[in-house]
């Protein structure tokens, strides 16, 4: 046996925009353990519940995350409405759903961008946070915010988007889906991209699921499994078959990542086809009460909003169980037997948002 | 939207469930604690095909050891440092324990304090 040797990766480390902790113990240049340390950032909003009332709260939970920040908020929402058994109107949940999917091309963007960063092609980096940008100005035209939304409240949406302004949507996304299209040609095709990915960072599909692993990290292993085939909000009505990958290693996450953008587009232009005019937010009156898990699909994966309340205007817990604290296990077993020079690129293959994390 | 249930347990019968519902096939999706104010509630969730159970635990205490599920769920060590980060549940053997330094909280067990008023200082 070699010696071994103990490396410390993070917290400050040029890919990660954010604090995660990892001892890597090597045997040579092998990864053979991993110890994650997290906590660093830790800001406690889950207890923050006790001093906002319910709709307050919204605004909270929207900053938990400055990526995913209209899902938390959504999900957070869910969870109020199905204590108090409110019924959300149609255009709402349709919104809801542009919204949610909006976020996932701009994230799922985010992270190309990043990926291609870190193994270090960065006119890739800078042409995904173009097309980015490009989402984040309709985002900015619909909800007045560009990060923080401010759309999403106990009852429905603050906003609405007129029908003129939906037909520019979907014509602006259809143009930007070839430019997404040249984007996915060159993560898929190009041979320098795939020697960093393809066979690196392989999780089976056995470990996916004994360990825990949610959204594209989950689906890059085989694993059917996407929070939006509940039909929460619009997509039950949408219809929608989750994106899955059989490989398992980066090069299939990467994968599952560039077809989830096609299939966003798609989604959208189907709101915009199926939506009807009418009110975007339903009354809402007297406290909640009761317990409940709400779950929603973020571009990450699976968050859990727990809420439990006893009729006052404060609830007693909530708890955010966030898509990346569940990919941390997952992370750990791709790093065994991983090479030294891998692990940036497959710490970024999580798509780690360590705000949502250390909510 | 969703099938859900919360079943209450005891702490005795807590492993013996987990190895039951880790045999079906159920997906851990989470662990998480609340306070509340004559008792902590431990709630361990999992997933199967969408549908979606969580054992309920009650404790009286905190000195009370609870054993840990990461033998069963290796994903379960993390929920598991942060419910005794946070709440200061006893949890016994833990596959990775961090023994308190899983979150750098400026407040030991910040999530089971009273809300104590803040000292400021006129320096």
């Amino acid at each position: 046996m070699s010696k071994r040797t103990i490396i410390p990766f993070g917290p400050q480390h040029p890919v990660l925009p954010e604090p995660i902790h990892l001892d890597l113990v090597l045997e040579d240049e092998k990864v053979v353990e991993a110890i994650p340390s997290i906590g660093f950032i830790h800001r406690g909003l889950e207890k923050l519940v006790e001093k906002k009332d319910f709709q307050e709260y919204t605004y909270v939970a929207e900053r938990i995350c400055g990526i995913c920040s209209f899902i938390h908020g959504l999900t957070y929402c869910m969870a109020v409405e199905e204590l108090m058994k409110i019924e959300v109107p149609e255009r709402a949940q349709y919104l809801r759903t542009i919204w949610s999917e909006l976020s996932r091309i701009h994230s799922h963007l985010l992270w190309l961008g990043l990926t291609a960063d870190g193994f270090g092609f960065e006119s890739l980096f800078m042409e995904s946070w173009k097309i980015r940008e490009y989402i984040l100005d309709i985002i900015e035209e619909t909800t007045g915010g560009r990060v923080i939304f401010g759309s999403a409240k106990v009852g429905g949406v603050r906003r609405d988007i007129t029908p003129a302004k939906l037909d520019e949507i979907v014509k602006k996304l259809r143009v930007y889906q070839n430019k997404i299209n040249d984007l996915g040609m060159v993560f898929l095709d190009d041979t320098t991209v795939k020697h960093r990915t393809q066979g690196v960072g392989i999780l089976t599909t056995e470990n996916a699921k004994a360990l825990g692993a949610v959204g594209p990290m989950l689906r890059a292993s085989g694993v059917s499994m996407d929070i939006r085939m509940m039909g929460y909000a619009a997509y039950g009505k949408i219809g929608f078959t989750p994106i899955v990958e059989t490989d398992g290693d980066c090069y299939a996450r990467c994968k599952v990542r560039i077809r989830e953008l096609a299939q966003s587009i798609d989604i959208i232009e189907k709101c915009v086809q199926q939506m009807k005019e009418g009110v975007i937010e339903a009354k809402v009156t007297g406290f909640p009460t009761g317990e409940f898990f709400a779950r929603s699909e973020q571009p990450r994966g699976e968050v859990i909003y727990y809420a439990k309340a006893n009729g006052t205007k404060f609830l007693q817990r909530l708890r955010v169980r966030t898509p990346t604290f569940a990919n941390i296990t997952p992370l750990l077993e791709i790093l065994k037997g991983c090479q030294l020079a891998d692990v940036p690129i497959l710490v970024l293959t999580i798509d780690p948002c360590i705000s949502c994390a250390e909510r | 939207m969703t099938q859900q249930t919360i079943v209450e347990i005891t702490l005795d019968s807590l492993l013996a469930k987990v190895r039951e519902v880790k045999y079906e096939g159920w997906r851990l999706v989470q662990i998480c604690c609340t306070k509340l104010p004559e008792c902590l509630e431990l709630q361990y969730s999992f997933d199967k095909d969408y549908v979606y159970q969580s054992f309920k635990i009650v404790l009286k205490d905190t000195v009370t050891p609870v054993p840990s599920i990461s033998g069963v769920y290796l994903s379960a060590f993390l929920y598991e440092n942060e419910i005794h980060d946070l709440f200061g549940v006893k949890v016994e053997n833990i596959a990775v324990d961090y023994k308190g330094d899983f979150y750098r909280t400026g407040i030991k067990h910040a999530f089971n304090q009273e809300e104590k008023p803040k000292e400021t200082s006129h320096e």
